[in-house]
């Protein structure tokens, strides 16, 4: 990829072409594209996953469904067949391969099904209800750690073997290797039970009844009054990593040259800290981040089971419950091309940030 | 004699290499005893069944070192009886994982080509999709009432990040001065891998297993907590389901009873984590032959 910008191609090696046939090979070339081709790509392997799952394995949700129909509702075959079909917005008399075709295509247009325990109500509606508030508490949550760790290790780099240092490195150690749903358990029997700091039954849902969403200071309270103990389970659970990363890291970018020749030019301290250090310390972080993503998304959905926070994971947990297949197929989907999403944003970002990886 | 005194040997060179990091010595420490408590206390301590309706939720004594649950029955006698299960499961998904991603992670390494982007290919896919939730949709589907069924299923899928750690620490490896020595004098593959890269790779392999068994831990009572394991035997994550699902989290006088086993899960992960120090120094072969 980078090659061409360090040392220009020599002329006589590129084949003779015409200047579209060269386009075309830059853009397939082109980083962007690749990654995009690639998530795409995670995404199509995912539903295909999916698709056997529901379809093919011996006792799947359709097969299940169907009897469940039979023996509770006294239906005959035929009826339960045809009802199933219309949940899973599968044909199930067509052959496999058009099934597949036609559940590509629905999954393109959106089409999730419509779920099991409130019919009616179709799988992308519920998505796009609940989804939101994932999206809003894990980001929070995520940034806010990120930016809180990048600092505490920078600062721990820049005092390292002081009693700060000792303190937060230990600190860290502890709240990284503690499993986040757990702390959440923690947080709400010390919080909320024993020394009743917090209103905890106040603070489930995502919204106090009679406030709308709008963009008013009352309703942004609201919102981060009722996400407030997801996003401090979010933060304390990955800040420990950020911090030391970033405290290696720093470490790492204090010793090289350009460092040094900054300090000769009589940059001042702080310039040094934030310009020089701070942003070349935190770059390989972002790798990092991509990983951390899908970390906290999927195990976002234990920790909105515990505070009772109705985000996308509170439903993927309540389908997974009560065996509601069209709403888990399309929730986990629906997780899974966020996290990939995520990725591929990180990506692009860190290619942004870092200018070693020049993108030709 | 002779072997048995070299075992001996190796033994005190490994101890005494792990107390030089102190923080990691304590972490070996806590592990080795919760593994002896959890292995070889069942033996001593009897688990109480017997519900004592005058003895609800009582404050640890010394009676009942732990304080009692929801039935009067002895929270310690559970603590000691909750760990094999857990460990059981995380050691069978820890050796599964550690298998694959050392193997293909190696494989991968050395073979390049299409070879390693098939595999590079496959493994991002995987680490990608969020493993968790993925869990626990296949575990709706599929039925994991016995452990060691639990433990490789988790296994099964926890290798991608471990592989691409060990693949680019065997790539590294591959292009270090005594392997190119070794390559040199003609020593033949067979003593370049068992006498070269396995001993250099050893620390990073006895640490993925480590931290793969942290991550076997982490999932298996993330997937009880949500039901989707079948409660049977008491371990500390029935425990805590059973705390949870009974709202007895809520309830101030049933602390003990959550506290002591989620103590017992983070003590056991956070000692776990802190040990892999120690373990980095033990298994470093140019500590040993300095040593």
């Amino acid at each position: 990829m980078s090659t061409s910008a360090i040392a220009p191609e020599n002329p006589a090696s590129v084949h003779p072409g015409t200047s579209a046939a060269r386009g075309l090979r830059r853009v397939l070339n082109n980083f962007y594209v690749r990654r995009l081709a690639k998530a795409l790509f995670t995404v199509w392997v995912v539903s295909t996953i999916i698709f056997f799952l529901i379809r093919l394995l011996p006792g799947n949700p359709i097969e299940q469904y169907i009897a469940r129909l039979i023996e509770t509702q006294g239906m005959d075959y035929e009826n339960a067949r045809m009802q199933a079909a219309a949940l899973f917005a599968i044909d199930l008399d067509a052959p496999l391969w058009k099934q597949y075709l036609d559940y590509l295509l629905n999954l393109l247009s959106g089409n999730l099904g419509v779920s099991i325990t409130s019919p009616g109500t179709t799988v992308t509606s519920i998505i796009a209800r609940f989804l939101p508030w994932t999206i809003f508490s894990v980001g929070v949550g995520l940034i806010l750690s990120f930016t809180i760790g990048i600092l505490l290790g920078l600062m721990m780099a820049y005092r390292r073997d002081g009693l700060l240092d000792h303190i937060l490195t230990i600190f860290a150690s502890v709240v990284s290797s503690v499993p986040n749903y757990l702390l959440g358990i923690l947080l709400v029997v010390w919080l909320g039970v024993q020394w009743k700091v917090l209103p905890i039954a106040q603070m489930r849902g995502t919204m106090s009844p009679g406030v709308i969403p709008s963009f008013t200071f009352t309703f942004l309270y609201d919102a981060l009054f009722h996400a407030f103990l997801p996003i401090l389970t979010y933060v304390l659970t990955t800040v420990g990593t950020w911090m030391l990363s970033m405290k290696g890291s720093t470490i790492g970018t204090l010793g090289e040259d350009f460092v040094t020749v900054a300090r000769a030019r009589g940059l001042k301290d702080w310039r040094i800290t934030t310009a020089y250090v701070g942003r070349n310390a935190a770059l390989p972080l972002f790798t990092q981040l991509t990983i951390a993503i899908g970390f906290v998304v999927g195990g976002s959905f234990l920790i909105e089971t515990i505070f009772q926070y109705q985000g996308i994971g509170y439903v993927l947990s309540g389908a997974i419950a009560q065996r509601d297949y069209p709403v888990m197929q399309g929730v986990f989907l629906i997780i899974t091309m966020s996290v990939i999403f995520a990725n591929l944003l990180a990506d692009f970002l860190y290619g942004w940030l870092d200018p070693r990886i020049k993108i030709g | 004699m002779e072997i048995i005194r070299g075992i001996f040997r190796w033994l005190g060179t490994t101890l005494k290499l792990m107390t030089y990091n102190k923080a990691g010595f304590i972490g070996f420490l806590v592990t080795a005893a919760i593994l002896i408590m959890s292995l070889i206390g069942p033996f001593f301590v009897p688990l109480d069944t017997k519900t004592k309706l005058d003895k609800i939720y009582q404050p640890p004594s010394a009676e009942h070192w732990f304080g009692t649950d929801h039935q009067g029955r002895d929270i310690f006698s559970q603590i000691v009886h909750g760990g094999k299960d857990v460990i059981y499961v995380a050691a069978v998904a820890a050796f599964l994982s550690t298998f694959i991603a050392v193997s293909f992670g190696t494989l991968s390494a050395f073979a390049g080509g299409a070879v390693d982007s098939v595999i590079m290919g496959f493994t991002d896919i995987i680490l990608t999709i969020p493993q968790f939730p993925l869990l626990a949709v296949l575990a709706a589907f599929i039925k994991l009432d016995n452990l060691t069924f639990l433990g490789i299923f988790l296994g099964l899928l926890s290798w991608p990040a471990l592989l691409r750690a060990v693949r680019s620490q065997a790539l590294s490896l591959k292009e270090r001065d005594f392997v190119e020595a070794a390559r040199a004098l003609d020593l033949g593959a067979g003593h370049i891998i068992f006498r070269e890269l396995v001993p250099n790779m050893m620390t990073y392999i006895v640490i993925s297993f480590t931290l793969a068994m942290t991550a076997a831990v982490y999932t298996q009572v993330g997937l009880v907590l949500l039901g989707l394991v079948p409660v049977s035997s008491s371990n500390w994550g029935v425990m805590i389901s059973l705390a949870w699902t009974q709202g007895a989290i809520f309830f101030r006088d049933a602390m003990w009873r959550i506290m002591m086993p989620i103590l017992a899960i983070a003590i056991f992960q956070l000692s776990v984590i802190t040990m892999t120090r120690s373990l980095e120094l033990a298994f470093n072969p140019r500590l040993r032959t300095m040593a």
